[in-house]
């Protein structure tokens, strides 16, 4: 089960994202594209993978590597909703309740997570810090309702009753 | 095949033959199965054979416009001025539809397969595969399948010896489902908003950093190899109805049948058969109410309508609604239809990008209007109000979203007409929307 | 000779060079196709779908700022679904849009007023649902960016990434939770922008220097020339009750296009200054006596009559009429003539424009003293004047040093509009009008010859340099129309000119000696 490194809530300290293997990595994609600029979706899951979330901080580190500006990576951080511009839990879930999924009990499976997991409502994060759920839109996979994202795990035929259970494994 | 379930008698498995097959997902694997025939075969031939070839089969669009294929690759410049380029339309997310998924997941290689070809078709050298952020399974599998293909000589500088080179890029999204238009993923690849783009300029002409581009869905060039392998006639023979429906199309069924799925079928097979039949039909005590035949984009059919409807573009255009992307939403009696069209327009309003004012403004506002009514609080003004606004969203703005939010209103309330005067007339109990 | 094709807009069919939109076009047939997105001066994305049009045989209406127009081609702007479509573009944009009308700067040159004034629904059926809230961001230094009453057009991105050269702005968000956001810790400090307050269509951006100071509709509006520099930006100058309130660009493709930088439109408050000199001044004995404007012309035509040595010391916002009857008055003497001239470090171009930027040398007329023989050697001409039978000093404020120079001088006139000019060695003290209170010319960098006009009143007794020559000098002209064509013949390259040729977005000549270009 995977979890994700988060950075400390307050940017302060703000520490490069591309640097070592991470800078080698982004460079390595440069020659895949015409433009840097194409490498910003890719630079930004990079940021995310590392961090947890993308900061200001980061999105001027990501500005500046690929030669853009903070204003326009800004505006796609903020297109894009996987990317998380705060701080979330160390578990992220995602939980499909479009009506395909819908019409299959994907709120009582929400509700059920919002239970289990002690988030108590969409979007907050659990006291202890674990947790974060929201409802997302078509995940791709309809005929498995109800599908979950947990952090890049893809589990499908998700019901109420195997929610705490597909908890524990997420510490 | 009827994954998860076994292929049914009535199903065509193509695309679909290998779909639970794990061994399949490897290279060795793929050819084993008959897989990298079709490049090789058209590498030898040159570009023009190629596309009359697949212009003779009917191969159409399977993401749900149905353009024909030959044509929109008859598009690209003959002369390579400027880099072409090919973009394999991976970001499925247009709800009911989860086809695309599972031929990436077990078949990555037919899709790799069909990307060559057609990117040697329309004179690309590189291959962009944009998939979506939410697919990350099918990112592990289609990343190991580029890395695997290129040791064996699929893909890369000399592909299988024939001098030419091919490339793949394997993308990925981040959570828009206006990235899956083709102007927007142009622009979401390019490292912008995925904002759709004004046509003309038509990608062929000037796509991808304003060189020709050619995008087609991930089912559409799974197709291709059988296409070159088999020939345009077998092909062309693939057809129950319209000839000018031909092949095979993988319908995802999903919602309240018995075994949900994804069902390849002939190009014209009777609707009902796929839902009774391969589907088994409605869970116990259950009756049909209305079935979303192509992705929630397209008119709301009901029960009374698909009784004899041939599942091709022409057919399901007659009965009032459209093939699309195969995605079928089949609902039963048990469907609350104000709450999940509420929950789709929802849905349109949550994913649009902000550009054109009719469905910035035109999706939220349906989706207020629609949890009023649900909450019992609705006035008997607002169908003529939602019906007027779909009619204002319809045919006026940059792509079609704003017209895919006003489909399922507009169907909804011309058919389903009695449940939101349920809720009008306080006849229905107000419903708890959301979790 | 460029290809044209036909076209019929409503009726009228004009012809128009291939490849222009069909907005662009309905001008031509005296249409304006309602939008807010398009303009003219930025790369238009169709997206506020206001101009959508109908066009025969097109299947959808079509967007006009983006849809070239076909040989051939009919279309209707006003038709009924064209019509519906915007009323129904006006609706979408007006729910979630604040009823700030009446605490909105924009009113009355709102252009969400005005198309809905025009044919937008009367009433609401958005009812009581909640509107989105954005809070307000200062944008700063002077602009306010008031979120919730933005439209989306983004024209003001497009403006500072395309045309300012300067990409600090975004669209945030998606969908109905869209709004324009800003670079993180970054100002709109741009030198040019000021201009997104201009361009945008609605009270979003605006500025805190106009902020609740004036209604649109209590001001007038005069055509005149940006005094901040010698490129000569166009502007319109708006007053309220003979105040001066606001500066705005008025659009001349040849030279500003539709834009002014910030130093220009903030360079207004000195307009309204008080402290002016209100009454002709004239020296008896040790004091300075007001009078009436007949002894002090007397007087003026006396000392210019008497030949001799003179000097002429003149501001660089002295417009053409001023400078060449000052010269005129002067033709029995030998005479040194001066212009001033600020020079700043640096210049700030527009980058999106060519040929545009707010220039190092920081007045308006610079090339207008040239082409008349003005120098700009203004410590040799402050030395002379030490020695001068007559110096005239033209609006300008010396120094003390300089001062001191010019005292040495036999008669001292002064043409001065504020109370720090008056020199206690001066024989005459005579109340100009400023630019924004006469009619005038002035020469740009790029020798483009433009008309500026008055826009209040003076104050007291104060007249146009230009007159006061005249008069003294029992010249022909009585109307700044005929100082400008005396003056115009005194230079060859303006030979024959006349305001009527000049209108209101000037002509440029071309020098028959080449003078040397100011900066």
């Amino acid at each position: 089960m995977s979890g994700t490194a988060h950075s400390a809530v307050h940017d302060e300290n703000y520490q490069p994202v591309f640097v070592g293997d991470a800078k080698a990595k982004l460079e390595a994609l440069f020659s895949k594209y015409p433009t840097k600029q194409a490498c910003l979706l890719p630079a930004l899951w990079m940021v995310q993978e590392h961090r947890g979330w993308i900061s200001e901080r980061a999105v001027g580190e990501v500005a500046d590597v690929l030669g853009l500006t903070p204003a326009f990576v800004k505006g796609v951080v903020t297109f894009y909703t996987m990317y998380h511009t705060h701080p979330v839990g160390r578990h992220f879930i995602q939980v499909c309740t479009t009506s395909p999924c819908n019409i299959c009990g994907a709120e009582e499976v929400t509700k059920a997570f919002l239970k289990h997991t002690g988030c108590g409502e969409l979007g907050a994060t659990s006291a202890d810090g674990r947790f974060t759920v929201i409802e997302v839109e078509c995940l791709g996979a309809c005929g498995f309702a109800t599908p979950v994202l947990i952090d890049d795990d893809f589990i499908e035929g998700v019901t109420p009753e195997r929610v705490a259970g597909i908890l524990q494994g997420y510490k | 095949m009827g994954y998860p379930h076994p292929s049914h008698a009535k199903e065509t498995p193509v695309l679909s033959k290998y779909f639970g097959d794990a061994g399949a997902r490897t290279f060795e694997g793929w050819v084993k199965r008959g897989g990298y025939e079709g490049l090789k075969k058209a590498l030898g031939m040159s570009r023009e054979q190629i596309i009359e070839e697949v212009k003779a089969s009917g191969l159409r669009g399977r993401g749900g416009a149905g353009f024909p294929t030959g044509m929109k690759w008859s598009f690209m410049a003959k002369e390579v001025v400027k880099p072409h380029y090919l973009v394999c339309n991976a970001d499925e997310s247009e709800p009911g539809t989860f086809k695309d998924r599972e031929i990436i997941r077990w078949t990555p290689h037919q899709l790799l397969e069909g990307c060559a070809i057609a990117a040697h078709a329309i004179g690309a050298e590189r291959i962009y595969v944009y998939i979506r952020g939410e697919f990350t399974p099918e990112h592990r599998i289609l990343t190991a399948a580029v890395e695997d293909a290129y040791k064996n000589g699929a893909l890369g500088a000399n592909v299988f010896g024939s001098g030419r080179r091919i490339d793949a890029v394997v993308h990925r999204g981040a959570g828009a489902y206006i990235c899956g238009e083709e102007t927007a993923m142009m622009n979401s690849i390019e490292g912008k908003r995925g904002n759709p783009r004004i046509k003309p300029p038509f990608p062929a002409v000037a796509g991808l950093w304003a060189c020709p581009t050619t995008i087609n869905n991930v089912e559409t060039l799974s197709a291709v190899p059988h296409i070159l392998m088999r020939g345009s006639e077998w092909y062309k023979g693939l057809c129950l109805s319209n000839p000018k429906s031909t092949g095979t199309k993988l319908i995802s069924v999903c919602g309240h049948v018995q075994k949900p799925g994804n069902y390849e079928i002939t190009m014209g097979t009777p609707m009902k058969e796929l839902i009774y039949d391969m589907c088994g039909g409605m869970r116990p005590g259950r009756s049909l109410k209305a079935v979303i035949p192509g992705g929630s984009s397209v008119p709301i059919m009901t029960a009374a309508e698909i009784e004899d409807c041939p599942m091709d573009y022409e057919g399901i255009v007659a009965k009032g609604s459209m093939l699309g992307s195969g995605g079928m939403i089949v609902m039963d009696d048990s469907t609350d239809m104000v709450y999940q069209v509420m929950r789709l327009a929802r849905f349109y309003a949550h994913e649009s990008c902000a550009q054109c004012t009719q469905c910035r403004e035109g999706t939220a506002w349906t989706t207020k209007i629609l949890e009023r009514i649900l909450a019992g609080k609705g006035k008997p003004e607002d169908i003529e109000l939602l019906l007027d606004l779909a009619d204002n969203m319809t045919g006026k703005t940059i792509c079609v979203l704003s017209d895919s939010c006003a489909a399922p209103v507009v169907s909804a309330i011309k058919k389903f007409r009695g449940e939101f005067d349920a809720y009008l007339s306080r006849m229905k109990r107000p419903a708890t929307v959301g979790a | 000779m460029t290809d044209l094709v036909s076209v019929t807009i409503d009726g009228m069919t004009v012809q128009v060079p291939k490849g222009t939109s069909i907005i662009e076009a309905a001008k031509q047939a005296g249409v304006l196709v309602p939008h807010y997105c398009y303009h003219p001066s930025l790369p238009s994305p169709a997206v506020c779908r206001m101009c959508l049009v109908e066009v025969e045989k097109a299947p959808k209406l079509m967007p006009a700022c983006v849809t070239t127009v076909m040989d051939g081609q009919v279309v209707h702007t006003d038709s009924e679904q064209a019509r519906k479509a915007r009323t129904g573009v006006l609706e979408f944009l007006l729910i979630n849009h604040p009823l700030d009308c009446p605490i909105c700067d924009q009113a009355g040159e709102c252009e969400l007023q005005d198309y809905t004034f025009q044919e937008g629904r009367d009433s609401t059926r958005y009812g009581d649902y909640a509107k989105r809230y954005n809070p307000v961001e200062d944008f700063g230094p002077d602009v306010l960016y008031v979120a919730n009453r933005c439209i989306l057009c983004t024209r003001c991105v497009r403006f500072m990434d395309d045309v300012a050269r300067q990409p600090v702005l975004n669209v945030s968000e998606r969908g109905d939770r869209a709004y324009i956001g800003i670079d993180e810790g970054q100002l709109l400090d741009h030198a040019w922008a000021g201009n997104v307050v201009d361009l945008c269509p609605v009270g979003s951006l605006i500025s805190k220097d106009f902020l609740h100071k004036a209604r649109a509709w209590d001001l007038d509006k005069s055509a005149s020339v940006c005094t901040g520099c010698s490129q000569g930006c166009n502007v319109m100058i708006d007053t309220r009750d003979n105040t001066v309130v606001r500066l705005r660009p008025r659009p001349n493709l040849d030279v500003n296009r539709h834009f002014i930088c910030d130093h220009g439109r903030m360079n207004y408050r000195w307009m309204n200054r008080g402290d002016r000199i209100e009454a002709p001044l004239l020296r008896e004995g040790s004091r300075h006596v007001a009078s009436d404007w007949a002894p002090a012309l007397v007087r003026l035509g006396e000392l210019a009559a008497k030949g001799g040595k003179a000097v002429v010391l003149a501001s660089g916002n002295a417009s053409l009429e001023a400078l060449g009857m000052v010269k005129a008055l002067l033709k029995s003497s030998t005479a040194t003539l001066a212009v001033q001239l600020p020079m700043a470090e640096s210049e700030e171009p527009l980058g999106g424009v060519p040929n545009l930027a707010l220039r190092r040398e920081r007045a308006a007329n610079g090339d207008g003293a040239r082409l008349l023989g003005y120098s700009t050697d203004w410590q040799a001409a402050v030395k002379a004047a030490s020695a001068a039978d007559l110096v005239i000093l033209l609006d300008v404020t010396l120094t003390d040093a300089e001062a001191a120079l010019v005292g040495g001088a036999m008669a001292v006139v002064v043409l001065g509009t504020l109370l720090g000019q008056e020199l206690p060695a001066a024989q005459l003290i005579l109340p100009v009008t400023t630019v924004a209170e006469e009619h005038g010319v002035f020469v740009n960098r790029d020798l483009r010859v433009q008309r500026y006009q008055q826009a209040r009143t003076a104050p007291g007794l104060a007249r146009p340099a230009w007159w006061i020559a005249s008069e003294a000098g029992r010249l022909e002209p009585s109307t700044a129309a005929e100082a400008f064509a005396l003056v115009a013949n005194l230079v060859p390259a303006l030979a024959g000119l006349t305001y009527g040729d000049l209108g209101l977005t000037g002509r440029v000549v071309r020098a028959a000696v080449p003078s040397p270009q100011g900066a």
